[in-house]
């Protein structure tokens, strides 16, 4: 816990979550999670627990729709159907009548207009005609602004009238959700520092009169969120290589980088998407074990894809397999390492 | 759990067979014309389809282009008002035209040559902008061509300015623009027509082209991945010049059909022209010629109809305002690719 | 937390380290360096123009207004660079926010419509609207991809002067607004002819501001996102960063900048037309930004200068500089006619030659003709995974 405690920036997550009623120990629940591409179902019908503090692994062929549920989990693509809670609060669902929002966002300008123009103002001559636009242009940019900044009443009066879209990416990272690339997306011209403080921008407070007072207190919350910035890069076994650009770091330390990255957001949950592709034997355990200290160390939970069954075996609690975007197989390593619907969905794929 | 084995388990309900038709826009489109034409007429109707099929030709070319090295050629319009003034120096200083042609015959072998030598020259000026203003600029940020490309277009505005002057001048009709036909119960304008098959026929052969040929296939996956196709032996450079020159020979042939259904061509026709026409190809899903054609007839009735409703000064407001609202519920045009993210 | 014992101070050699190591002390050392840059700058400029080659097309007050205008487009170029340059949007009708300040000043302090407010709060309210119309732009369209907001945008670029144009009962269409008052300080207008120095010298305020101003939120958490979207989008949004409000910011501050530029035209030429915000100014503009060196606050503000000089005054010198310097064929050409020929060749020469612009920022320059070799995962297949 030491390293969420030492975050100097802000509240702790916890305390910025919305529901405090949490269910129980299980943090993430995904509910008949479905995304169709066309005519080609990637994912069907899965469902998955990740309780507090566990590493739970999907594994499964290429293309058994691991990335795709883990999208989904993210909040970066809309489900089919289906939903997944986070803290027990629905955070991702399928989107609904989302055409309607950009109606909603008119509607009130509209009405104005038409009550104005009811009551007889195009008779009253300029300055009727003059309040209603101000009026009517006022509205507008008010709901525009609305639907940008999303207050949570905003969302949840959209929820109420079943015009609700899924979190935003940023919006699952604000929840408590953070998250690794299968093939590492790193800010390439940004230095390993600046990126792992991109990280830490949900938790930054300073507003645009600091930015242009390049006020004191500014200065403090970036004096203190570099320092946070340079303690999780050593965290993840990076030294000496804060002001190089991520793109010229080697493969591993970039993905160690992206790892920091995902961390500086003081995640409750850690995606990792194949946290060890593309990697030799050895930096394969190096990373093994580090996740396996995240774990220890932060009190993080971990979901995990991959499909090295070495590396899950070792440190996964729990292991849902898929295979064709289809549930085949699911408990602990030991009992999913000799389920033959398993074997023979690994050996029967590449065997053709 | 139990609700959504039901959808997917049973066949394709009718629903989703439409939808995997992907009619939609089509349909959307052809409704909307279908009232539009109740509203404007069949005069204004005709006249829609016309305008609309030159911002098609036009947008043809951008929409290659982009679909190929993801630029906006800035002087693709430009590209146009040159094949216009390059088929009115063919018609009147090579044909000696000046006048509408009466005899179908000489009309057709009149207007072969037009089409041919103007397309050729365009395709050439094409690929020779291609060739000094963008390829040297391949590896460069991508908002360098983009800067060369708006100087290539105050270059071809400036030398045809120069050549001849900067007040509209008038092109031969070789088609007599009085000539009409009957087509149940509406008179059509020959040139109409003409106008109209000539554009829809190169849509098709366009089409073919890039679906069929193997230089087709070869801009398809150089558009989809430039360095497998290079490894896959495809030649980039003369891909992109090759798309270069087809997009351009269309502008080309869009300028043409310019000339002999307007009768008077300006140096600045290019601009307003090349905005629309990039207009029609977002419109229509940039990269995707169906879309490209289809974003052009819209843009020709959304003009047309602000016209005949009277806000002829509107017209090119409601242009982009068509295109503001469409992009908001459809943020990648008509029929453009609703990309995933790739992650 | 085991690892937190480091070397917190360490400096490394040059290069990247430079950024890292200033960020400390930049904000009140840069300011500073932008101010006396500045100064020197505008103080240089003026004595410039008294020595031979200038001195012969025009007089000191001729010239100095012609910087004073300069300066509006480096102001546009500084805001448009917040767009481009570090945002990573493409805003191809940057002029249209230009015009809503220039009628906003227009509309508040002219014979047309009988008002006269002061010009210096007019500045702020100026900004403020056309980031308003910024904000109103970006709101549906923010969502899309790169070059689908370049359309819009650029339609939005089109529709602005067409508004004006023939809303003629508001902005008196095509004549535009005339006898616009200039600005008024401590009770003394500024003379509209004669005495250049007072536009001068509040352009050149107005540009100090806004560099102090852009560079401190290019320092920031603010700049820092703006940078995340540039390079990915998608993995700043996965970052917490929430993209739509982080671009509209940049969308607004820049329009604010081009509101402010606005106000200041309108006040220095006392008269606004709709032809005066047409596209060749966002094209110019932009290729001000571009050449420039993106996302460079300085080179931007040079690129500016030097292509507006070539654009509006070296093109338009050329025929009294060979008539001076007696080149028989030359001085006989019109260059007039030619000047947007050439303008066009400058163009693209300049961009042939330095496609990173002239100034390119230093993380820009790194991050050229290093495409090719990215780091691509080897995937192992699923036979080498299979379990035993």
């Amino acid at each position: 816990m030491s390293a969420r405690e030492s975050a100097v920036t802000a509240p702790p997550v916890t305390a910025t979550i919305m529901d405090a009623a949490a269910s129980g120990d299980v943090l993430l629940e995904a509910r008949g999670v479905t995304k169709r591409f066309g005519g080609l179902v990637a994912v069907r019908d899965v469902n998955l627990d990740i309780p507090k503090g566990g590493i739970v692994s999907i594994i499964g062929p290429n293309g058994a729709g691991k990335t795709t549920f883990f999208n989904v989990v993210a909040g970066i693509i809309d489900p089919s159907a289906g939903a997944v809670e986070f803290r027990g609060r629905k955070l991702i669902m399928r989107p609904r009548r989302t055409w309607i929002e950009p109606i909603l966002w008119v509607a009130p300008s509209v009405i104005v207009v038409l009550i104005a123009l009811a009551l007889g103002v195009q008779n009253g001559g300029d300055e009727g005609l003059a309040i209603t636009g101000l009026l009517a242009l006022g509205l507008l940019i008010t709901t525009f602004l609305l639907a940008i900044i999303r207050p949570p009443w905003y969302t949840q009066l959209l929820a109420r009238m079943g015009i609700l879209r899924s979190a935003r990416p940023n919006d699952v990272v604000t929840a408590g959700i953070g998250r690794t690339f299968q093939n590492i997306r790193l800010f390439q011209n940004m230095s390993a520092l600046e990126n792992v403080l991109v990280g830490m921008h949900i938790h930054l407070r300073s507003n645009l009169v600091d930015h242009f007072a390049s006020s004191r207190r500014q200065r403090r919350e970036e004096e203190a969120a570099a320092k946070r910035a340079r303690e999780l890069l050593r965290l993840v076994g990076l030294r000496e290589i804060d002001d190089e650009l991520a793109k010229n770091l080697p493969y591993g330390d970039q993905r160690r980088l992206e790892l920091a990255r995902a961390l500086a957001s003081d995640p409750v949950l850690l995606l990792l998407d194949e946290p060890t592709a593309g990697m030799n034997p050895a930096e394969t355990s190096a990373m093994t074990a580090l996740i396996g200290r995240l774990r220890k160390d932060l009190g993080l939970t971990i979901l995990l894809i991959e499909h090295d069954m070495r590396v899950v075996m070792g440190i996964s609690d729990h292991v849902l397999v898929l295979d064709h975007g289809e549930r085949i197989s699911e408990g602990t390593p030991e009992e999913v390492r000799r389920d033959p619907k398993v074997i023979e969905a690994y050996l029967g794929t590449s065997a053709s | 759990m139990t609700t959504t084995t039901t959808v997917l388990s049973a066949r394709p309900s009718f629903v989703e067979t439409f939808q995997r038709l992907r009619l939609g826009p089509y349909l959307f489109v052809l409704g909307v014309a279908a009232i539009d034409y109740v509203v404007i007429g069949p005069n204004q109707f005709v006249n829609a389809l016309t305008i609309g099929a030159i911002y098609a030709l036009v947008a043809l070319g951008y929409t290659m282009v982009y679909g190929i090295i993801e630029l906006i050629n800035f002087a693709h319009g430009d590209v146009f008002m040159v094949g216009a003034f390059t088929s009115m120096f063919v018609l009147t200083q090579a044909l000696g035209q000046d006048g509408p042609i009466d005899s179908p015959g000489m009309l057709a072998v009149v207007l072969f040559i037009n089409f041919t030598i103007t397309m050729i020259a365009l395709g050439i000026l094409g690929a020779a902008i291609e060739r000094f203003a963008y390829r040297p600029l391949r590896h460069a940020p991508r908002l360098a061509p983009l800067i060369t490309a708006i100087g290539v277009s105050f270059i071809l505005q400036n030398i045809i300015q120069i050549i001849y002057g900067p007040s509209p001048i008038n092109t031969p009709q070789v088609i007599d623009p009085a000539a009409r036909v009957e087509i149940g119960g509406v008179s059509i304008g020959v040139v109409n027509i003409f106008t109209i098959v000539t554009a829809v026929l190169l849509m098709i052969a366009l089409q073919m082209l890039v679906s069929r040929t193997k230089i087709g296939r070869a801009m398809r996956s150089t558009a989809s991945d430039r360095d497998a196709a290079q490894l896959m032996g495809v030649d980039i450079n003369r891909t992109i010049a090759i798309t270069f020159f087809i997009g351009s020979a269309l502008a080309g042939a869009a300028g043409v059909v310019q000339g002999l259904y307007f009768g008077n061509i300006q140096f600045t026709l290019g601009f307003q022209a090349g905005l629309k026409a990039f207009t029609a190809a977002v419109l229509g899903g940039i990269g995707n010629i169906t879309g490209a054609a289809l974003g052009g007839f819209v843009i020709g009735f959304v003009e047309v109809t602000a016209g005949a409703l009277g806000f002829f000064v509107w017209g090119q407001a409601a242009v982009f305002a068509v295109l503001i609202i469409t992009l908001v519920f459809r943020p990648s045009g008509l029929l453009g690719q609703q990309l995933g993210e790739r992650t | 937390m085991t690892a937190a014992n480091t070397k917190l101070s360490r400096t490394p050699a040059g290069g990247p380290g430079l950024r890292g190591r200033l960020s400390d002390l930049s904000s009140r050392h840069r300011s500073i360096a932008v101010i006396v840059g500045m100064s020197l700058v505008a103080l240089v400029l003026p004595l410039i123009v008294l020595l031979p080659p200038f001195s012969s097309f025009s007089g000191q007050t001729v010239w100095m207004d012609g910087f004073t205008i300069a300066g509006i487009y480096v102001l546009l170029a500084l805001g448009l660079n917040v767009v481009v340059g570090l945002a990573g949007l493409l805003d191809l009708g940057y002029a249209a926010f230009f015009a809503i300040g220039a009628y906003t000043y227009a509309l508040a302090a002219s014979p047309f419509t009988g008002w006269d407010l002061p010009f210096w709060p007019m500045l702020l309210v100026g900004a403020v609207v056309a980031a308003i119309f910024g904000i109103l732009l970006g709101a549906p369209t923010l969502r899309l991809r790169g070059d689908y907001l370049a359309i819009v945008t650029l339609g939005f670029g089109e529709i602005v002067p067409i508004v004006i144009l023939n809303s003629s009962k508001y902005t008196d269409g095509p004549n535009g607004i005339g006898g616009i008052s200039p600005p008024t300080l401590l009770d003394t207008r500024f003379p509209t002819t004669g005495n250049p120095w007072p536009f001068y010298l509040t352009m050149l305020v107005l540009i100090i501001l806004s560099m102090i101003f852009i560079y401190r939120l290019q320092d920031s958490r603010l700049g820092r996102a703006w940078m995340a979207i540039r390079e990915d989008e998608l993995a700043a949004a996965a970052n917490g960063v929430n993209t739509v409000v982080t671009k509209l910011l940049a969308f607004a501050i820049g329009a604010s900048t081009a509101g402010l530029a606005g106000v200041f035209l309108a006040s220095k030429l006392q008269t606004v037309t709709p032809n005066l915000f047409r596209f060749d100014v966002s094209f110019t503009v932009l290729a001000m930004v571009v050449l420039g060196g993106m996302g460079n606050v300085w080179g931007v503000a040079v690129g500016a200068f030097i292509i507006f000089m070539i654009q509006s005054v070296f093109l338009k010198q050329l025929n009294i500089f060979f008539n001076n310097v007696q080149v028989p064929i030359l001085s006989d050409i019109d260059f007039l006619q030619y000047q947007f020929l050439l303008y066009g060749i400058a163009l693209v020469a300049m961009m042939l030659l330095r496609p990173e612009g002239l100034f390119p920022s230093r993380r820009r320059r790194r991050e050229l003709h290093t495409e090719e070799d990215e780091v691509f995962a080897e995937h192992g297949d699923a036979m080498g995974a299979a379990p035993e």
